[in-house]
């Protein structure tokens, strides 16, 4: 009865979207304040009707209602709770319901906070949001409905991917779909803009937490799926440029694009129709990136098994979606005139170095990951394009655009002196050279690529914090004055010195785990050492545990350094009955300089285990790193402007210290 | 600097920026596109030796030889075999009659030398590329159980 209830729901809120999607619009065109006046209800009476839906199939898996196909399919009576309710979106059709959940509570947001809003343009925005949502609700309908009976029902359910049983996965989905989702918004408000013709800097400040909160979330959902590689599939890599991981990775580009773009747009009315083609672009790849993964044409751990129909669905909804968007832009877009000029040296145009080199970086990726796909279409040749490629296109693009990310703060709007600018980071070029040296001492010479990097990273977290400090003249004025700079401060300069400096911290950790990881293979017997990166390894034998729904075989690693303890290492491989499957869980101890990482294999037949040790210097640094990055979003989220629908206040950034700026060269 | 010529300029600089792009991804595709081969396309045509290939098909029942750290299995399409040694551990999900895929490539005498084992999917998923090489090899009841 209750799946009944879910589905009854899901088609009231595809109603309610058609009606969300249709009668604001026309009243907008006609100036009707009562059709304009249905989109905030309607919004948030979808929500609810999705909710109602994503709840009953939530206690269908809660009491495991195997009469439910989709229960039945993919859980179990003896999984934990936890896994129960993180099975409702570990499978197709549970996945497209939290899809449209998350559209739909972007929805209600904007009807409830979206107050300061002039009633047409929310009118518009919401109606674009209902249309997606319309899209993706005759998809779960028509070709993935959760709530399908099956009779009889079995006696029990058929588990859940155990890979998928883990907390990292449990939370990972729903992040990365706040994320991909979240870029709806501003999608929505582009194509309202170009509808009505007109982009400015209220628009952008509309716009910019709507992106910046897509963006904290999106991060948030890339870093825990790659944290539950590098720990859950036990191969030591935490990034291995799978399409899937591509996927998710393409939006994040572009949005990242998005989310500075829109800050010129925001304070010099320049870059208007880039901002809302971005715009477009970052949420197509989103729902390309849906596309991907649900379609069935990746092999992938994601990619569930699948019928075509499906596939030909997303495909045609994408198309309607990218093509009508990007017709109505080329329509559109010319209405759009710019109002701020600049100088190609100047905040600016470090803002357009960032999109250039971003977006450069997204299509080398989106071409890396779909010319497989294309191949495959037009001639039947399989190919796969792995990490070389990658590494050879997309690092070359990210180190011009690391080594910009520390001037491209300290440049004033509109023309700026790039040597004085220069002249302020000293202090961070320092600690890039003696970072890079001890670098070098530490590894007694080593890659010279890698020693550039680890200087490279230096250079731009110390470059956010001496930006900091500039604005606070911290040491170059009296203590009292900088604390009330301080004060003073905009909480968005926090946000982005955070995200700039956690970025450095990220790279450094991707850098010194690559280049100086150092791993063996081994068999081992209990009571034998082996001893890699200065670590003494004992392996001490196994034993056998049980688990809640699973039977494990546990090893025992006693890590000691110079014959001082240093941690105990329990790797497992765990063997589930239902599905039928074997896992491998590493085990893993941080250091302060790095990660001691080891993993248990198959018995030899005699006595030894195949055993596999790493240890890999400053990795757990790429997820310290993606978390100051999300404060610093969640700080500059927090700034006042976009708590209040005041006018955008001048900023407190002197501009004095540029007396001798040259215009620009003719 | 007139409106124009400003734009013009960024256009230029975009321009380049893009000609960088795709130099680095042409030269980079010309080494790094690694294709797929079953055995029987293996048994047609001349895989250089020491050339990046990826090889699928399913583990053939009984082939599998462990010694040490090396495994030596065999790779069937039902039609042909490929012989194929792998130094490591193996996937949790790698077993007899189960769909895998390898990357690697072919020593002088023909052994397939995988620097990697690929057979990270549920025990009801098939790898694409394997499926379509069995349903070319003609044994692939494509239609059968939740494959597609």
């Amino acid at each position: 009865m209750i799946a009944e209830i879910g589905h009854f729901a899901l088609v009231l809120a595809l109603l309610l979207a058609l009606v969300q999607g249709t009668l604001p619009l026309w009243g907008a065109a006609r100036g009707d304040g009562a059709l304009i006046g249905l989109a905030r209800p309607a919004a948030n009476a979808q929500f609810l009707f999705i909710a109602v839906a994503f709840l009953a199939l939530m206690q269908g898996y809660i009491v495991s209602d195997f009469s439910i196909a989709n229960v039945a399919e993919n859980s179990h009576t003896a999984k934990p709770l936890l896994y129960k309710i993180s099975g409702v979106w570990g499978n197709h059709e549970g996945s497209m319901v939290l899809w449209v959940l998350i559209l739909s509570l972007f929805g209600a947001a904007i009807a409830v906070f979206g107050g300061n809003l002039p009633a047409e343009l929310r009118a518009r925005v919401l109606a674009i949001q209902g249309l997606i949502g319309a899209g993706f609700l005759l998809f779960i309908l028509f070709t993935s409905n959760p709530f399908v009976r099956i009779v009889p029902p079995p006696l029990e359910g058929r588990g859940l991917n155990p890979l998928l049983q883990d907390p990292g996965l449990a939370f990972h989905p729903p992040f990365l779909y706040l994320g991909y989702v979240g870029f709806s918004v501003a999608f929505s408000f582009a194509i309202a803009a170009l509808i009505e013709g007109r982009v400015d800097p209220a628009w952008a400040r509309w716009v910019r937490p709507w992106t910046l909160a897509a963006w904290c979330f999106l991060t948030i959902g890339v870093a825990l799926g790659s944290w539950w590689a590098y720990y859950e599939l036990g191969w030591g890599g935490w990034w291995f440029w799978d399409p899937v991981e591509n996927a998710s990775f393409m939006p994040w580009l572009s949005g990242t694009a998005l989310l500075h773009t829109a800050i010129v747009v925001e304070k010099r009315g320049s870059l208007k129709s880039w901002t809302v083609l971005l715009a477009i672009v970052t949420f197509s790849l989103s729902m390309l990136g849906t596309f991907l993964v649900r379609s069935g044409v990746l092999s992938s751990v994601h990619a569930f098994a699948v019928d075509p129909a499906r596939g030909v669905f997303i495909l045609a909804f994408l198309i309607l979606v990218v093509g009508g968007s990007l017709a109505l832009f080329a329509v559109r877009a010319p209405a759009l005139k710019a109002t701020g000029l600049f100088a190609p040296i100047s905040r600016e145009g470090g803002l357009v170095l960032n999109n250039l080199l971003l977006t450069c970086a997204a299509a080398t990726v989106f071409l890396g990951t779909m010319y497989p796909l294309f191949l495959d279409a037009l001639t039947g040749e399989k190919v796969s394009v792995g990490p070389p490629y990658f590494n050879a296109t997309f690092g070359p693009l990210m180190v011009p655009l690391i080594a910009a990310m520390a001037v491209g703060p300290m440049l004033p709007w509109k023309r700026a002196d790039l040597a004085g600018a220069l002249a302020r980071l000293k202090a961070a070029f320092a600690a890039a050279v003696v970072v890079a040296l001890i670098t070098w001492y530490l590894a007694a010479g080593g890659p010279v690529l890698a020693i550039l990097g680890m200087g490279l990273a230096a250079w731009v977290t110390v470059g956010a914090l001496v930006e900091l400090a500039d604005r606070l003249k911290l040491l170059r004025a009296p203590l009292g004055e900088s604390w009330s700079r301080a004060r003073q401060l905009p909480r968005s300069a926090y946000g982005m010195a955070l995200a700039h400096g956690g970025l450095g911290l990220v790279l450094m950790g991707i850098v010194a785990s690559t280049a100086w990881q150092t791993e063996r293979l081994q068999i081992m017997r209990p009571g034998e050492t082996a001893s890699l990166a200065g670590y003494e390894f004992t392996f001490e034998g196994t034993r056998s545990l049980a688990g809640p729904n699973f039977a494990a075989l546990r090893g025992l690693f006693r890590v000691s350094r110079d014959g001082a303890p240093v941690a105990i290492l329990n790797p497992e491989t765990r063997t589930y009955p239902t599905p039928p499957m074997q896992t491998t869980e590493a085990a893993i101890r941080l250091t302060p300089t790095g990660d001691l990482y080891a993993v248990l294999g198959e018995a030899d037949g005699t006595g030894g285990f195949a055993t596999r040790l790493y240890h890999k210097p400053l990795i757990h640094w790429i997820w310290f790193g993606t978390l100051i990055m999300v404060i610093g979003g969640l700080v500059s989220l927090s700034d006042r402007r976009h708590r209040i629908g005041a006018p955008a206040r001048r900023r407190l950034r002197p501009l004095a210290p540029a007396p001798a700026a040259k215009p620009a060269e003719a | 600097m007139t409106r124009k010529r400003r734009r013009l300029g960024f256009v230029v600089a975009g321009m380049v920026l893009l000609g960088t792009a795709a130099a680095l991804v042409l030269s980079a595709f010309e080494d790094n596109l690694v294709f797929f081969y079953s055995p029987s396309e293996v048994a047609a045509r001349d895989v250089p030796p020491d050339r990046r290939v990826r090889i699928g098909g399913l583990v053939e029942e009984a082939s599998v030889v462990r010694s040490g750290l090396t495994t030596r299995f065999r790779v069937s399409d039902t039609a042909h075999v490929v012989s194929v040694s792998y130094r490591g551990l193996l996937p949790d999900l790698f077993r007899e009659g189960q769909g895998v895929v390898a990357e690697g490539a072919f020593d002088r005498a023909g052994l397939f030398i995988a620097s990697e084992v690929l057979a990270k999917h549920d025990e009801t998923y098939m790898p694409p590329e394997v499926a379509d090489a069995l349903r070319k090899a003609g044994r692939w009841r494509g239609d059968e159980g939740s494959q597609r």
